[in-house]
């Protein structure tokens, strides 16, 4: 089932043996550089690096098919717009125009644009797989307290990890609802047209928000009732030490941040040029 | 001298948004080492009773209180909750929400983490008190992979773990299958005496929790204590009956008889009461049964599951080779343990999931690659939670909801949905938002949200959960109503007295296979069965088996006969419509 779509996966990788925080703070970092750079050969290094990091976590295509399906769509309209709104964006900054045919109007197609959008592409892809790896391979309760170790409070480390925890739950509960309001007949398939189908939708979410808030009110009691907030500090049980590895990860990603922002801004633009 | 270990004195507490109390002047002392069971319908009070002793109330829920509520001797006022949470620890009744870590050891763990415990102390405690609680093989698996009793053993080691000195248990068997709840009240029983904490279960259910001693019986109705009193001089009385709780069932038997119910004949425990004096009497109504026949069928058949199976793309047969034939207005249930395949059936009759094998008929014709839309005209679903079906902010657009996006002109619409909501006694409520109605009423706009699309079948999954017996009744007596009108009603269900009083027909599912489909006397009359399928035998076959009857179905069909027959308690509770 696909309830297991965006969450924690347990299995013995070298990644998942990371910590949490080690593993947020390279993410961030790997995240930061996508978004900085647009030098093409930066982001094929990153694509290819974190494809192959993706394989060593032993995640499985298939388990994140969905999402990636997803992403995908979206993708493609972010660069039909694109090219709608601004047609010779690459030509701006590139400088050049190298047209390969006319569609009408001001809409050339050129070789700028497509190497433009090509780019744009490619920062979405050496991204996702790294937010993919941090969401499938952190244990959320292991997250909160590295969390917490590195100066978050652990309030607010606590509240990340329950949210994440609750993406499984949450999930389930979309299914259920899904197939109640399916048997009114209530249709989803895809011989609905859009429009209503969003409008269906709607007769989801409305019951998902109130089992929510429901499911809302006995974790808040369980955990005043457990305890929770009772001290300054708090222990964790899934708490595990920074090892060697972390370190190293740490470093490795640093130095990868630093070589990518100079080999990004080296020639005063963080556009790669192959048109000059 | 037993030391008193909590406290209720002249106690009175009003919620702030309600006008009334919901607790009246409660005097009531519990005792070190005590178990007390406190019974009541819904909106008796019990669980606001149970908030007050566990801090919820006043520091969670805000309201009035007047008088004193002593914890081992402080009063809670003066206390904060997490220091109320070192004395008093609580298992709720959701075996699913209440858990905050991933792994079982993790929620165990939680108070601990919550007071700074070291992480090496940390684990020694959970593995002893998960070694309690035999759950030690478990510390690593995820909570979702476990069963409902073994949550609850979680649950329960969860507020051991903090050495309380009072345990708190809220409904308990609200969401166990039969034989599991039979479990739990054995495994309660057992860690009370181990440990010698004082134990307070909230419960409806007085019969199943009854399978062990109890030192008190507190009834509360009204927001007051009607009866504080040792289970047997309880059972003798009319206390129950008045307040609409349901008597164990071999204590009905044997006033239908004729004989009275006195303490001295230990009546708490099916197995030791005495029948010395009533054992003639027994057989004696028993002589005057009239010539009760199995139901039979003469009507044809509306759905039909021939040879189904279905698995999920990797993994294990959930549904093995399952035949049944419903037949038009019959009335069924589908019981077995949690986990047997009993929801994933629903969800291979209703189009959810495709079999792997197997056709599906709806009268007469094939209705396997029929769409969920296709054949939600012909069968109707009702969820177990109503708050997982209800999409709309007031009583009528719900209940029309279903015929506006099937495009039916307004006129019809407002023709049928009036007359639905008169079926279902919500007429009155047509323009009530549904966030103002009860539970039982809410359940009932989700049936009638299903019944104005007139299908001719419809599946209720758990109708009666979390359900006192008066709500119980008013559930059951109408669908029995919808029943005689024609509609064709299965239910899937943990509930054996409804098995036994409201279908004629069971149908047991036991690992994906279907083990037994008879009538539900004789179900519950077959010890295999019960033990293959975790349920649990009604009370009447063990009183059956101790007046050495030979044929202890006759029995039961006869008892659920009087009970019916308006000479029982069941006329007295027909429903408000």
């Amino acid at each position: 089932m696909a309830v297991n779509m965006l969450a924690f996966v347990d299995r013995s990788s070298p990644i998942h043996r990371l910590s949490g925080a080690t593993k947020f703070l390279c993410f961030i970092m790997w995240s930061l550089a996508g978004m900085l750079t647009y030098d093409t050969r930066v982001l094929l290094f990153m694509l290819v690096a974190s494809l192959i990091i993706f394989t060593v976590s032993k995640i499985k295509v298939k388990e994140v098919s969905f999402v990636l399906l997803f992403i995908f769509l979206f993708l493609l309209l972010n660069d039909i717009a694109i090219f709608i709104f601004s047609p010779l964006e690459g030509v701006k900054i590139y400088g050049t125009k190298h047209v390969l045919f006319h569609i009408a109007g001001q809409y050339d197609v050129t070789v700028e644009q497509l190497f433009y959008e090509l780019n744009i592409t490619l920062k979405y892809f050496s991204i996702i797989p790294a937010a993919l790896l941090f969401i499938k391979t952190t244990n959320p309760s292991e997250f909160a307290s590295s969390l917490n170790r590195i100066g978050v409070s652990y309030r607010v480390a606590f509240a990340v990890a329950i949210a994440l925890r609750y993406i499984p739950d949450i999930q389930r509960d979309f299914q259920t609802i899904a197939h109640a309001q399916q048997a009114r007949g209530i249709d989803m398939s895809r011989k609905e047209t859009i429009f209503k189908r969003a409008k269906n939708a709607l007769a989801i979410v409305l019951p998902l928000i109130f089992s929510s808030l429901e499911r809302i009110e006995t974790i808040s009691n369980v955990m005043d009732l457990r305890g929770f907030g009772k001290h300054k500090k708090r222990t964790w049980y899934s708490a595990r030490p920074f090892k060697k590895s972390d370190y190293i990860a740490l470093i490795t990603v640093v130095a990868l941040f630093t070589v990518s922002m100079l080999v990004t801004f080296y020639d005063g633009s963080r556009f790669y040029n192959p048109f000059v | 001298m037993k030391k008193p270990i909590i406290a209720f004195n002249d106690f009175s507490f009003k919620y702030r948004s309600q006008q009334e109390p919901t607790l009246y002047n409660i005097d009531l002392t519990i005792y070190e080492g005590e178990k007390v069971l406190i019974v009541g319908p819904s909106g008796s009070g019990k669980s606001t009773l149970a908030h007050c002793m566990n801090g919820l109330i006043p520091f969670s829920y805000k309201g009035e209180i007047t008088g004193s509520l002593q914890m081992m001797g402080k009063e809670t006022k003066d206390q904060s909750i997490f220091q109320l949470s070192k004395m008093v620890g609580t298992v709720l009744q959701d075996p699913d929400g209440q858990f905050i870590g991933l792994t079982v050891g993790e929620d165990i763990a939680f108070a601990l983490e919550n007071d700074c415990i070291p992480q090496d102390e940390m684990t020694g405690r959970v593995t002893a008190v998960s070694n309690m609680v035999g759950m030690n093989d478990y510390l690593h698996s995820s909570l979702h992979q476990l069963s409902g009793g073994q949550k609850q053993r979680v649950a329960l080691a969860g507020v051991m773990v903090d050495n309380v000195n009072i345990l708190l248990f809220d409904e308990p068997l609200a969401n166990l299958d039969p034989a599991t709840g039979k479990e739990a009240i054995a495994l309660i029983d057992r860690i009370q005496k181990e440990t010698n904490t004082t134990v307070v279960i909230v419960e409806h259910r007085l019969e199943d929790v009854l399978y062990r001693d109890v030192d008190r019986i507190i009834v509360m109705n009204k927001g007051r204590i009607v009866s504080d009193l040792h289970p047997d001089e309880l059972l003798a009385t009319n206390v129950l009956e008045e307040c609409g709780i349901r008597e164990p069932l071999y204590l009905k038997a044997i006033k239908y008889s004729g004989s009275a119910i006195t303490p001295d004949m230990l009546p708490s425990h099916i197995e030791s009461v005495n029948l010395d004096n009533c054992k003639d009497n027994l057989l004696h109504w028993l002589e005057k049964k009239d010539g009760l026949s199995e139901p039979k069928y003469k009507a044809e058949p509306v759905l039909q599951l021939e040879s189904i199976s279905f698995h999920y793309d990797s993994g294990k047969e959930i549904l093995k080779d399952i035949s049944f034939t419903i037949h038009k207005g019959e009335m069924v249930s589908i019981v077995g343990a949690n986990g047997a395949g009993k929801s994933t059936l629903t969800k291979v009759i209703c189009g959810f999931e495709a079999p792997t094998r197997g056709k599906l008929y709806y009268n007469g014709k094939d209705m396997t690659n029929d769409t969920i839309k296709e054949r939600s005209l012909k069968i109707g679903l009702v969820m177990q939670n109503p708050n997982q079906m209800i999409s709309k902010t007031f009583v009528y657009d719900e209940v029309a909801f279903g015929l506006v996006i099937r495009g039916v002109p307004e006129a019809e619409i407002r023709e049928r949905v009036e007359e639905t909501l008169k079926i279902c006694g919500l007429y009155p409520f047509r323009n009530w938002p549904i966030s103002a109605l009860s539970f039982g009423q809410k359940k009932r706009v989700t049936i009638a949200s299903i019944l104005v699309l007139q299908p001719e079948v419809i599946i209720l999954d758990e109708p009666t959960a979390g359900q006192d017996f008066r709500h119980y009744k008013e559930i059951m007596e109408f669908l029995v109503e919808l029943n005689e009108r024609g509609v064709t009603i299965l239910m899937i269900t943990h509930d054996m007295h409804l098995m036994l009083e409201y279908t004629p027909r069971a149908i047991v599912i036991a690992n994906g296979r279907k083990l037994a489909d008879k009538s539900a006397a004789d179900v519950l009359t077959d010890r295999n069965i019960i033990r293959e399928a975790n349920l649990k035998e009604t009370s009447l076959l063990d009183l059956a088996e101790r007046l050495q009857l030979p044929e202890p179905g006759e029995f039961v069909r006869h008892f659920i006969h009087v009970d019916k027959g308006g000479n029982g308690i069941g006329s007295k509770y027909v429903s408000v419509r």
